[in-house]
């Protein structure tokens, strides 16, 4: 091997690294339940929150597009404010994992809705921590 | 019945699987013939008797057979006809029946073609594909059995996951799988070439036409995927870099690495080890991608199944990437490199920098992909990357690969002169130039469109350059232009074919490019008879109607199109809502166009009709994605053409 080629080929690897560690750093969406956003919110860092839409909580005003609702996973409640109707397996009662960011206001600004089978999630009691994140493992962000 | 005679067949051809792997091994290792034939006979009946299965399992989705648990999960009295068919891959245990089946097919075809032309090699290769076979065999009868029995036999299935109620069912999996098993024949042979030590240039020669096919098939998934996803799903978009999408495009990236550095080895006996090693791994991800889709480790929109699946696959995937290691290791002495890079600037360097691309994009793919699962195992806390992680690393490589595309065909072997250079790129360096500037004075702002479009006509130049020259030449004989260039492409027929594809790659990149930078959309709630208005199209709400269908109900909005292109259409987006479903399903509607597609969602309405949140959208030259399909599959026709004597 000649000496340029291997320059070149690390070069080429140096570039790729910093081209991975530069996307990373700067898409990283962390996967959190309402009790772990609760406890130590960032605002402007990317979330992607997964709970329980709470009964009763959910609002639609078609004229503003306006949707607000809470979500919930037994311990923690959080607000969360989305602009634009809710995606079609979206309901009271049923799990969703919301993406989006926490503002200093005090609520959730969701940028997108991922709705879920509701017989994938259980009503929260004991294991609901557990069951949260097995939600949100179970929703990879799909069609955005 | 079918329960039992399928899970008998399924049973038999395993057994005939394994055993005529063993025969054709001990054949060729003994020198005896006879055990090749039988091993020969064996692979025909496993190809009859998983025939069988998946008609049987045909015959059970139409007369409604809810014995069979799959079907009874799969489809209900309700599904129409043509939905009972591509029920069959429907669903996980159906789908590997499809896989085993065209390896069966593609196992018959070898038999067909390689049992006199590829003498020595031959044994091992039917070893290799029975193998393989066997594994799928044993999936299908342990792991994910699809005959498995329902008990009690219930009245009515549970139907069809509407989302596949769409005709791209038929087509998009089918191309997937032959893309992806396809890749299993050029893996047989490098490891056939491995056993027998005989790793020169054959397998390669050979393969060539499989490798191809394979590919192709792959691409027309792809694509064929990225239209289901587009105009199914509902939110506008063919590609949102889903696992379940990273799973097929990682080996197509690899294949595609592996498709061009073969023509290194054919000409300058070089990369021996690296070819190996890239069908290993190309094949090795069509596993991986199954592990990854079919064992819940990252569920997805395509994800619908979890269960004892993911450590059959990912036990096999180790037993082939190990064995794979260890054959390499063994003849690691016969696969020294024969030739040697000359220069930097050369076709044999731009062809391996267009390897290195692609496989370090397929390693980035890989890397986001398993992100979740890596930072959970290691942080404990679970960070995924999106769509921006893999368009930000991936789109300079992108880039850069569309350049060398434009390079690699014309730039000299071993050592460009300058002259060579100045000859072949002028024209298409100013082209690119020129382009850029004029695309940036019009007003494109983001400058991955103006380098995307550049590099574009940069590349579209250096194959007008070539054809022009060519024909030039042919002209310069006597012959009309045209004939001069039918002459050409048929008598370079692997050339030209190539050609054509690259064209396709560029079509495809120009609509990834326009429908990135200039699509628009916009939510808004009408009042019926209010008008809304998006880039130039202006549509009005006329009201809701409610209908029911033979397994759903549906509620359809009405939208005519007052203003823009294709004025006075309708267009008609819906709900449709299934009993065995708690949601409804969006059902969306729209207006293909070579310049742009109008694309509207229903979102949410008033029953009485009186309201509906639409969302709208208008998607610039989503259609040139389509039309690079085409123009792929007439490259690759021309490129599998059998090849012409080269004297004139």
């Amino acid at each position: 091997m000649k000496p340029k080629f291997v320059v070149g080929g690390l070069v080429i690897l140096l570039a790729l690294g910093y081209m991975i560690w530069a996307g990373v750093t700067q898409s990283a969406v962390y996967f959190v339940t309402p009790s772990e956003l609760t406890a130590s919110p960032v605002a402007g860092k990317a979330y992607r929150l997964g709970g329980l839409v709470t009964p009763g909580s959910l609002k639609w005003e078609p004229r503003t597009l306006d949707l607000t609702f809470t979500m919930s996973d037994g311990r923690a409640t959080v607000p969360v404010r989305h602009k634009g109707a809710a995606p079609d397996l979206f309901g009271e009662g049923r799990g969703a994992v919301v993406e989006g960011q926490w503002t200093a206001d005090g609520y959730f600004k969701a940028s997108l809705i991922m709705a879920k089978h509701s017989e994938e999630y259980k009503a929260p009691h004991d294991t609901q921590e557990a069951q949260s994140k097995k939600l949100i493992q179970t929703l990879e962000a799909p069609a955005r | 019945m079918i329960p039992e005679l399928g899970t008998g067949a399924l049973l038999v051809a395993l057994a005939l699987c394994l055993y005529g792997a063993v025969m054709a091994g001990l054949g060729a290792r003994r020198g005896r013939t006879a055990y090749v034939e039988s091993a020969q006979h064996a692979a025909l009946a496993v190809f009859v008797l998983v025939t069988t299965c998946i008609l049987l399992l045909v015959y059970a989705f139409l007369t409604f057979d809810f014995s069979v648990r799959y079907v009874a999960t799969n489809t209900n009295l309700g599904t129409p006809f043509y939905y009972r068919i591509t029920a069959v891959w429907g669903a996980l245990e159906g789908s590997i029946v499809l896989w085993s089946w065209m390896l069966t097919l593609y196992t018959l075809v070898v038999v067909l073609r390689h049992r006199t032309s590829a003498r020595e090699l031959y044994p091992w290769v039917l070893s290799v594909m029975l193998s393989v076979i066997a594994f799928f065999l044993l999936v299908m009868t342990v792991a994910a059995p699809v005959f498995a029995r329902s008990m009690p036999i219930p009245a009515d299935g549970r139907g069809l996951n509407p989302l596949l109620e769409d005709s791209g069912m038929i087509t998009h999996p089918v191309a997937l799988y032959l893309g992806f098993t396809g890749f299993t024949v050029p893996f047989a042979f490098a490891i056939a070439a491995l056993v027998t030590g005989r790793i020169g240039d054959f397998w390669i020669t050979t393969t060539r036409r499989w490798t191809i096919l394979a590919w192709y098939f792959l691409s027309l998934g792809l694509l064929i995927g990225g239209w289901w996803s587009y105009h199914v799903l509902g939110w506008g978009g063919y590609w949102a870099w889903d696992p379940v999408e990273n799973a097929a495009f990682m080996p197509w990236l690899t294949g595609t690495a592996f498709l061009h550095s073969v023509m290194i080895q054919e000409r300058r006996r070089m990369l021996r080890l690296w070819n190996l090693a890239l069908v290993v791994l190309t094949f090795s991800l069509t596993l991986f991608g199954t592990f990854l889709t079919r064992s819940g480790v990252i569920a997805s929109v395509h994800a619908f199944t979890q269960g004892a699946i993911g450590v059959f696959f990912l036990s096999f995937l180790a037993l082939v990437v190990l064995t794979s290691l260890a054959l390499i290791a063994w003849r690691w002495d016969a696969l020294g490199a024969q030739g040697v890079l000359d220069s930097v600037v050369s076709r044999e360097s731009a062809f391996l920098l267009n390897n290195v691309l692609l496989v370090a994009a397929a390693f980035t793919v890989f890397f986001g992909t398993v992100f979740p699962l890596l930072s959970e195992a290691v942080r404990g806390i679970k960070v995924s990357v999106g769509a921006p992680f893999f368009n930000q690393v991936n789109v300079p490589l992108f880039l850069s690969l569309i350049f060398l595309m434009g390079v690699g065909p014309l730039i000299a072997w071993r050592r460009a002169s300058l002259d060579n250079l100045k000859r072949n790129f002028l024209w298409p360096v100013l082209i690119g130039v020129v382009a850029a500037l004029v695309f940036r004075l019009l007003g494109v702002r983001s400058t991955f469109a103006v380098l995307c479009l550049a590099l574009t006509l940069f590349v579209g130049a250096t194959i007008a350059v070539d054809l022009i020259r060519a024909t030039r030449a042919r002209r310069a004989m006597g012959e009309r232009t045209l004939p001069a260039l039918g002459g050409l492409l048929l008598r370079h027929n692997r050339r030209y074919g190539g050609f054509i594809v690259h064209l396709a790659v560029l079509v495809v990149a120009v609509g990834v490019t326009g429908s990135q930078a200039w699509s628009v959309h916009t939510e808004t709630t009408l009042q019926k008879g209010e008008q809304t208005e998006l880039a130039g199209y202006r549509v009005r709400f006329d009201g809701l109607r409610e209908t029911p269908e033979s397994n759903h109900g549906k509620v359809t909005g009405f939208f005519t199109v007052v203003a823009g292109r294709g004025t006075g259409d309708v267009l008609e987006p819906a709900k449709k809502f299934y009993p065995q479903e708690q949601s409804p399903i969006a059902y969306v509607d729209y207006r293909l166009g070579f310049i742009d597609d109008l694309y509207l969602v229903l979102g949410d309405f008033a029953r009485d009709g009186s309201h509906a949140t639409i969302k709208m959208q208008v998607n610039r030259m989503v259609s040139w994605i389509w039309i690079g399909g085409l123009v792929l599959t007439l490259g690759t026709l021309l490129a599998v053409l059998p090849e012409r004597r080269k004297a004139t």
